[in-house]
């Protein structure tokens, strides 16, 4: 089936089958992949994406769920060149090692920011329980949204 | 806002190169890769942990919608088994599956959906046998393989059905007696790597028979030398090349995708692009050996050492993968970095029906860590001593000899962890009420304080860098020094997260003085093997390649002139096998190095529910030299989340060796409302043999934090707690 | 596999009984799990996510109506939560930020999870079910509703369409046992309201949640009675032994803070 939704501002169509998620569909059929396949099951978070501004897992919105929607992935936030000042904010504070939740991290973060622009640190820990990590221990991920809040 | 890293050299703190492309998207990780006309690879896997298989029709998913083949093993051309030091695993199954989720076989389809479609149509005829899931009765039962692929290797050759290796380091006078003995029983259950990238590539046949395959690994060479036979190729018409990895922590050193995506590429003639789902990558690798460990420790009135007597069991489950050198490393760090004069360590690994089991994170030290630490906490106890006392007075020195006869001359400052680690300031009981967030329990809202109590724990562990037992062990580095003076380093050292690539550069920087360095695909075209991104040596070994043939590249072009490329070998110090009937070294040595770490962990236990929320930790850990402290620290933060996760909740459940929780759901990692802050501590006492003075910094964290958390958990709750994870069944004493 | 997506509720329903065998999809936390596994492929699937009547909440003549739609996240806001505590409090045990912005009230129920986090808040509150068909509207008591282990009283042709109960008019709380601090399926859970009958309702104990009720003079021996009408089974997640004990430990505690 067709769909047509509008990905990082841009207006788009897919021809997706009628059981891919929404995340297949940006992964392999819009050439989208940022949005990571870590589980599939919203147990990780690393498909992270706004929904119509809402952050959800793209690995639990039926593709067709999507038509007439709005979409921002990760390759969304910044500007080519110019990194956003979360993405800024994961490298200096060294939140990135294998990088593969850092996606769905960043994003997270984006709209945590967005809603508490100064979080305290219950607030962090808990807007960013949806994103495993399993390589650094999440400790300089808080670092970075710290840094990033500044 | 600015950035105010350098891209530095050896010793500062470095902003990751990578980093900017993984925070917006644009870095490919294996699982991203397309290729146009490519085709999708599906496995059918076994539904059963032991079964005959009596025939399989194809038939039907032949002829199913967009399915251009369907394999099984006799579309294997070359080698039928393949394995990362045995040959004792199908490629795809034979007439026997010995696993849950054994390969059976292959399907290259248009859409995955229409893979799986085809799946579903393949008809296998299996004859369920007797699974073989009790390690403690595997030498009894009948052999799971026919052959006895591990012996004739310089082991001790166990005749007995099931061994996979066996063995017996006998040191001093193990029945000495001490003033006091204390005993134990401890397991540990199956871990999970849970890297995040599930395992994933793409294969590209080359149109002339060979093929390119890109995938996430620890160790681009060995992939190859196991693929090229199977597919029936000499080594260089197949080329591996690293795709982004999705962390590893030992779960990529064997092959997932690789021969089977190219067997489907080539009998395609089209690429062919594999991604396992979360449920399939928990059968797709190997995972930590469960254990069970017999203990008992003598120690004289002062709290000496006088003897440490154990008995170490793992579960290799189906094939051998590494086993037989998680067996050794069970066993060579059993009595934990303690100088012990007399000890009798028996280490034995037996093949089952249950999960294949190899590579992770601290590779046999973290289980007998977990043992030996309890241990020693049960001899404080029965010593009336300070735990951190008794563990200052028997601390492993430079000089010092290991149970295996092994004199310890390179660094390692034992004394001076546990030293600085116990110093660390615990923080203060916070007050209530607190947000139901910072309670055990968590975001579950279950106390209010009620039934919470609060524990602390100490632990030390130690393990090897490198890899051990008269292996040959390089590291092979190229440089190309162009006449502008800038350069292009080639190294197959597998990026996996830990940060290889930065070292790399770092060091070419450093001996190049030049900040004009690139670093060249990895891949195993351009360059010779780097060995794996394993035993946390890839630091050294890396630095050791690229520093030596950094030197050789300024040395040739002072000679020649102009555009110079060289290409090095680096060797650390060469290590010898083990005795197989003593467990003595042969040689000087048997394993090249050493690394420590001790941890302090604050947890505060809710008594009655059962559940637990770690407040902090401190460590202090032998690193040698820092060669990016960030980095460092976040190795130490991250392997330490590893250690917690087994010690609390990660444990792969089986059934009659099929896994009952293969998902994110139900096999559950620390998650940020989990992991406390880590506070760490750098003691860098150069190591003598390496590159700079490094060390491995990525599993000593691994190895000691299980064992640490778990002592809080005991000195919040009074119980003994022998068995990892602990369930909150244990803790309120169902 | 086709997708309907009506745009009303009418649509909606003339779609359900034209293809009864359509399963209903509005989150998508429970079906699309099931869809990425290969552990169902069903004909069809119904979005509801454009349906306007689904969606929010109100309040007529003292009644509270929950769209099937209302998610999670909206439960946890004010002046939702403050009516409905317990509810707010369990939405917030439920997954992560992620799937609390996307689940739906409706499709817990629907699902009708033995575990389903909504179940017990709403089994206190003493909920109906609104069950809707072409045929028309009925509703049905939460404890009615739920029949069995993932199973429901909706007949082939019908949808939830909302939740209708009181506002908490006594206290009452909601707790969650996991093996971790975040992100679970409850091990055991419990909704506690303490009125002048003490209510308690408790998730993934039994085939379904189940609902224990007692005159407020018997808390002493509310713990015991609520562990006693479990009936817990051992699974990947827990023991039925260490269920039946949390309860009564989470029973005593929920009494403590209820009636403090």
């Amino acid at each position: 089936m067709k769909i047509e939704l509008t990905v990082n501002g841009e207006q788009r169509e897919a021809d997706v089958w009628e059981g891919e998620s929404l995340l297949f569909a940006l992964r392999e059929k819009l050439g989208l992949p940022g949005s990571k396949n870590a589980c599939e099951q919203g147990e990780c978070g690393s498909c992270s994406v706004l929904l119509d501004g809402t952050l959800v897992c793209a690995c639990l919105v039926l593709a067709a769920q999507a038509d007439g929607h709005d979409v921002v992935t990760v390759e969304g936030l910044g500007a080519t060149g110019e990194p956003h000042p979360v993405q800024e904010a994961f490298v200096e504070a060294g939140a990135v090692q294998c990088g593969f939740c850092t996606p769905g991290l960043v994003v997270a973060t984006v709209d945590l920011l967005a809603h508490s622009p100064q979080p305290s640190e219950d607030e962090i820990r808990e807007a960013l329980s949806g994103n495993l990590c399993r390589c650094t221990g999440y400790a300089k991920i808080f670092d970075a949204v710290r840094l990033a809040a500044q | 806002m600015s950035t105010t890293l350098p891209l530095g050299r050896v010793g500062e703190r470095v902003k990751r190169v990578d980093g900017i492309p993984k925070t917006n998207g644009e870095f490919a990780y294996s699982s991203d890769l397309f290729a146009a006309g490519m085709l999708w690879g599906h496995t059918l896997r076994s539904p059963h942990s032991h079964a005959r298989i009596v025939e399989i029709d194809l038939a039907d998913a032949l002829t199913s919608p967009g399915v251009h083949a369907v394999l099984t093993h006799e579309d294997v051309p070359g080698q039928k088994r393949y394995g990362l030091e045995f040959p004792d695993q199908p490629v795809l199954a034979l007439d026997r599956v010995r696993y849950f989720g054994e390969p059976v076989a292959l399907i290259a389809a248009e859409h995955p959906e229409q893979a799986r479609r085809a799946a579903e149509r393949i008809r296998v005829a299996y004859e369920p046998l007797e699974p073989l899931v009790d390690p403690e009765r595997a030498l009894e039962q009948e052999p799971l393989h026919d052959e006895r692929w591990t012996h004739g290797h310089g082991y001790r050759d166990d005749p007995r059905p099931n061994v996979v290796r066996h063995l017996v380091i006998r040191h001093g006078d193990p029945d000495a007696e001490g003033a006091v003995s204390v005993s134990g029983v401890y397991e540990l259950g199956i871990q999970d790597q849970a890297f995040l990238g599930p395992e994933s590539g793409l294969a590209v046949p080359d149109g002339e028979g060979g093929v390119d395959i890109y995938v996430a690994t620890q160790w681009l060479h060995v992939d190859r030398d196991q693929v090229a036979p199977c597919l029936g190729l000499p080594p260089e018409r197949v080329r591996i090349h690293l795709a982004g990895v999705g962390g590893a922590f030992g779960g990529r050193e064997d092959l997932s995708m690789q021969i089977h995506s190219a067997l489907l590429a080539l009998h395609t003639e089209r690429p062919v692009k594999m991604v396992y789902n979360r449920e399939e990558s928990f059968v797709g690798h190997v995972h930590r050996h469960p254990a069970r460990i017999w203990a008992e420790h003598r120690a004289d009135a002062d709290g000496r050492l006088v003897s440490v007597r154990m008995r170490i069991l793992l579960d290799g489950g189906a094939y051998a993968s590494s086993s037989t050198a998680v067996t050794s490393n069970a066993a060579s760090f059993a009595c934990g970095p303690y100088a012990v004069a007399n000890a009798l360590i028996e280490s034995t690994c037996v093949y089952s029906n249950n999960p294949p089991c190899g590579a992770m994170r601290g590779f046999g030290a973290v289980q007998t860590c977990f043992a030996s630490e309890a241990q020693m906490d049960k001899l404080a106890d029965a010593l009336g001593l300070d735990p951190v006392e008794l563990r200052l007075r028997n601390a492993l020195a430079p000089g010092d000899v290991l149970p295996t006869g092994q004199r310890i001359d390179g660094s390692l400052p034992v004394a001076e962890v546990i030293r600085r680690a116990a110093a660390l300031p615990v923080p203060e009981l916070e007050p209530l009420p607190r947000e139901a967030i910072r309670l055990p329990g968590g975001a579950g809202n279950t106390t209010r304080g009620e039934g919470v109590r609060r524990g602390v724990g100490f632990a030390v562990g130690f393990k090897n860098i490198a890899y051990s037992e008269g292996f040959d062990d390089y590291c092979a580095a190229r440089v190309r020094l162009r006449e502008d003076g800038s350069a292009e380093v080639h190294c197959a050292a597998a990026e996996v997260g830990q940060g290889v690539t930065n070292v790399i550069l770092q060091v070419a920087r450093t001996e190049l003085a030049t900040d004009d360095v690139v670093l060249a695909p990895h891949t195993t075209a351009s360059v010779d093997s780097s060995g794996s991104a394993s035993a946390s040596r890839m630091t050294w070994m890396a630095a050791g390649a690229v520093q030596l043939a950094c030197r050789a590249a300024l040395e040739e072009r002072e000679r020649t002139g102009g555009e110079v490329d060289v290409e090095r070998i680096y060797r650390h110090v060469r290590t010898s096998p083990l005795d197989p009937e003593t467990g003595q070294t042969t040689g000087e040595r048997s394993h090249v190095a050493f690394a420590c770490a001790a941890m302090r962990v604050v947890a505060e236990v809710d008594v009655e529910l059962g559940l637990t929320r770690v407040v902090w930790i401190g460590t202090a850990q032998d690193v040698g030299a820092a060669v990016n402290p960030q980095a460092v620290e976040g190795q130490i933060e991250g392997g330490t989340a590893q250690g917690l996760g087994l010690a609390l909740m990660e444990e792969i459940q089986t059934q009659g060796g099929l896994i009952t929780n293969a998902s994110f759901t139900d096999y559950l990692i620390p998650t940020a409302l989990d992991m406390p802050p880590v506070e760490s501590v750098l003691i860098e006492d150069p190591e003598p043999s390496a590159p700079y003075g490094v060390k491995g910094v990525g599993e000593p964290p691994t190895v000691v934090s299980t064992a640490a958390v778990v002592a809080a958990l005991r000195d919040a709750t009074g119980r003994e707690l022998t068995r990892v994870p602990v369930r909150p069944d244990d803790i309120v004493g169902l | 596999m086709e997708v309907l997506t009506p745009r009303s509720l009418d649509e909606a329903l003339r779609l359900k009984s034209e293809n009864p065998q359509a399963v209903p999809i509005a989150g998508g936390t429970d079906l699309m799990v099931a869809i990425n596994f290969d552990r169902i492929r069903p004909n069809a699937v119904l979005n509801l996510n454009e349906v306007p009547e689904l969606r929010g909440w109100s309040r007529a003549n003292g009644t509270l109506r929950l769209g099937a739609g209302l998610t999670y996240a909206e439960a946890m806001r004010e002046p939702l939560a403050g009516l409905l505590p317990a509810l707010a409090e369990a939405s917030r045990t439920v997954g992560s930020p992620q799937i609390r912005n996307r689940g739906t009230i409706g499709g817990n129920l629907g699902t009708s999870s033995p575990a389903g986090d909504a179940l017990p808040p709403l089994l206190v509150a003493g909920a109906d079910v609104v069950l809707a068909s072409v045929r028309g509207e009925r509703r049905v008591a939460l404890g009615e509703f739920v029949v069995g282990p993932k199973r429901n009283a909706l007949a082939e042709d019908e949808l939830v369409t909302a939740v209708e109960l009181e506002p908490a008019s006594a206290a009452e709380t909601f707790m969650k046992v996991g093996p971790r601090n975040a992100m679970v399926i409850a091990v055991v859970s419990l909704a506690l309201r303490a009125g002048e009958e003490l209510r308690a309702a408790f998730g993934s104990a039994g085939p379904v949640p189940i609902l224990v009720r007692a005159p407020r003079d018997d808390a002493d021996a509310f713990p015991e009675r609520v562990a006693e009408a479990a009936a817990p089974i051992d699974d990947v997640r827990g023991t039925a032994a260490y269920r039946r004990h949390a309860l009564r430990v989470l029973t005593r505690r929920a009494l403590d803070r209820c009636l403090a």
